[in-house]
């Protein structure tokens, strides 16, 4: 038995509150959809961390709060390798780096712990965490720096003739989503279609019996370690060319965490949709619901954005702890 | 099965987990090429770390083999990994199936042809399907709802998708009603008999384990206490008082049992 209705019902509690700015002409459509781009591109780049966390836990069942912290570690390896080699070549030694980055985590830190609890996994990634945060500016600096992906940041202006004002869009913000789009549908591919992707989801599932069947671990791992790198990549580039590589990157990276809770731990498209609904969720409160707070309640206003994501996952917790899109958990009695 | 040259030997491995707990003394045994091999006892005997010894997945549970050797086709494999061993064709069924619960019993098969190629994982889920047709039915479904008969063919469909020469199969008959249990050995004995699988099969079920195995070893607390072949042990006296639940008086009732009649002579 499915008891679906607490899921709908929160789910419809969302949709009013998307529709209520609208409906109540507090808005004009113009601004409204440019709010609604706003938080979706925002949620993209939600996403790309989200699948960053979705991809080890579905290879490894380990939660890695290193993801956020290999999003900067990235970010701040084409930064700064860009200020001496043309942007692409940058990139391309970039990934390297965080492969080898995977190789050695596999080695140093998995490989040790093989078959460990939980828990313990997830503290050793906490590590990990603190590590590359340090490691990364000893390295690299500590100072703001800049990716340009060379393309026009000036805003364009859109359907002017529909809409009184038009919308302002950012070029940088489309191609962002054909990113995030490809990089879903392959890895999609990868998992359900090859051999590779069907051992690592059989990793997911049972360490030992992919042993014993002669899947090797530790190949496994690095090779989703790697990908979970080169997708932290592509993150930390898209967000340091919008906001700049710095030190705060890796905190950002930690709103991806209420985004895994909403979209399920194991699924590539739960890391997506979580994403956007938390981006425009979040984006929508703090614009529309803040100056309701502050005109009802005389609060001070603002600050939705930062809270938002968290009892959105909460509430999901409660209602569907698996998530939107998560493998169930299967108990046979 | 005597005359056969040894596919497998272990001698006298000690096994200890956790760098304290000792839980192998010291046992040897033989699967000769083409055997069927009990390997037989009570909870905590032994019989599972011995075939973990055998495919090296001991490490996963932090025990390690501190004495003695294990040499398959004559080469020494304790230092091997589980992988390099499958793709030398052993191969091991855990206890309690381990199936991948959210992979479909088609996608547990081709997993089992990891260290295989295209053309052979092809060809080997046919064979797996003329074995098992039941799997064909369900090739679908999501294994973690599927029955716990099903799931064990699943699991010994799995390891047969890597072409072994030898399957350690680690308590067939757990949880599966007495039925299915016999449907299982059968096919453990069709394999044997066609692929020319030997097996390494640690059982609980000494009575339906004796019936298709050609030799048998009885584990207690770590050490073999008795050896022979599977008739013989079968009619053995101290075997059937303590394993198959008979004594010289023929069936008893439990309720007149106060202790053993015999004491085990080989303590």
């Amino acid at each position: 038995m499915r008891k679906n209705w607490p899921v709908l019902a929160l789910g419809a509690a969302l949709l009013v509150g998307l529709a209520l700015p609208l409906a109540t002409g507090a808005s004009s459509l113009g601004f409204y959809i440019e709010v609604l781009l706003g938080g979706l591109m925002t949620g993209v780049l939600y996403s790309l961390v989200a699948l960053g966390f979705a991809l080890i836990f579905k290879a490894s069942g380990v939660f890695n709060f290193a993801q956020g912290a290999m999003v900067l570690f990235a970010a701040l390896a084409v930064a700064r390798l860009a200020e001496a080699v043309p942007l692409w070549l940058a990139i391309v030694l970039a990934t390297a780096i965080m492969v080898a980055l995977a190789w050695v985590i596999e080695r140093v830190v998995l490989r040790p712990l093989v078959n460990q609890e939980g828990v313990t996994l997830l503290m050793a990634t906490l590590g990990v965490t603190y590590f590359l945060d340090g490691f990364g500016q000893t390295v690299w600096g500590s100072d703001i720096y800049k990716i340009d992906l060379g393309i026009a940041k000036e805003p364009v202006m859109i359907l002017e003739k529909l809409f009184e004002g038009g919308i302002l869009v950012n070029k940088e913000d489309f191609l962002v989503a054909m990113v995030a789009a490809g990089l879903v549908a392959g890895l999609t591919l990868f998992f359900q279609k090859t051999a590779t992707g069907r051992a690592l989801r059989a990793v997911a599932d049972d360490h030992q019996a992919a042993q014993s069947v002669g899947i090797p671990l530790n190949h496994i791992w690095v090779i989703i370690w790697s990908v979970a790198g080169f997708v932290a990549l592509v993150a930390g580039v898209i967000w340091g060319s919008q906001l700049g590589v710095q030190f705060s990157l890796a905190q950002v990276a930690l709103k991806a965490l209420p985004v895994v809770i909403l979209g399920g731990f194991t699924s590539i498209a739960g890391a997506i949709v979580g994403g956007l609904i938390i981006g425009v969720g979040e984006k929508m409160a703090e614009v529309f619901l803040g100056p309701v707070l502050v005109k009802a309640f005389d609060l001070a206003g603002g600050g939705i954005e930062n809270w938002f994501a968290y009892v959105l996952a909460l509430l999901f917790l409660l209602v569907r702890p698996e998530g939107l899109f998560g493998e169930k958990h299967i108990d046979r009695v | 099965m005597t005359g056969a040259p040894a596919m497998l030997s272990v001698n006298g491995i000690e096994v200890i987990y956790n760098h304290v707990i000792l839980v192998l003394k010291g046992v040897s045994l033989i699967v000769r090429e083409g055997g069927i091999v009990a390997l037989l006892g009570a909870n905590g005997a032994g019989k599972t770390t011995t075939l973990r010894a055998v495919s090296n997945l001991l490490k996963a549970e932090r025990g390690e083999v501190t004495k003695g050797y294990i040499e398959y086709l004559g080469e020494r494999i304790e230092r091997l990994t589980p992988a390099d061993l499958v793709k030398r064709g052993v191969v091991q069924v855990m206890e309690g199936r381990h199936c991948f619960a959210h992979l479909t019993v088609e996608e547990n098969l081709l997993t089992g042809a990891y260290t295989r190629s295209g053309a052979e994982t092809r060809e080997g889920l046919e064979r797996v399907y003329q074995y098992f047709p039941r799997l064909k039915e369900r090739r679908g479904s999501q294994s973690g709802y599927t029955s716990g008969g099903e799931q064990q063919m699943t699991a010994i469909g799995r390891a047969l998708m890597a072409r072994p020469r030898m399957i350690l199969l680690d308590e067939p008959s757990m949880g599966l009603a007495p039925q299915l249990v016999e449907e299982i050995f059968e096919i453990v004995k069709e394999l044997n008999a066609k692929e020319k699988v030997s097996f390494l099969l640690a059982e609980q079920n000494t009575n339906i384990a004796l019936r298709y195995a050609g030799y048998g070893y009885i584990l207690e607390n770590g050490r073999v206490v008795m050896d022979g072949e599977g008739a013989a042990l079968a009619q053995n006296e101290d075997v059937k008082e303590f394993y198959l639940g008979f004594s010289a008086g023929g069936r008893k009732s439990f309720r007149d049992v106060k202790s053993y009649r015999r004491r085990k002579r080989w303590l």
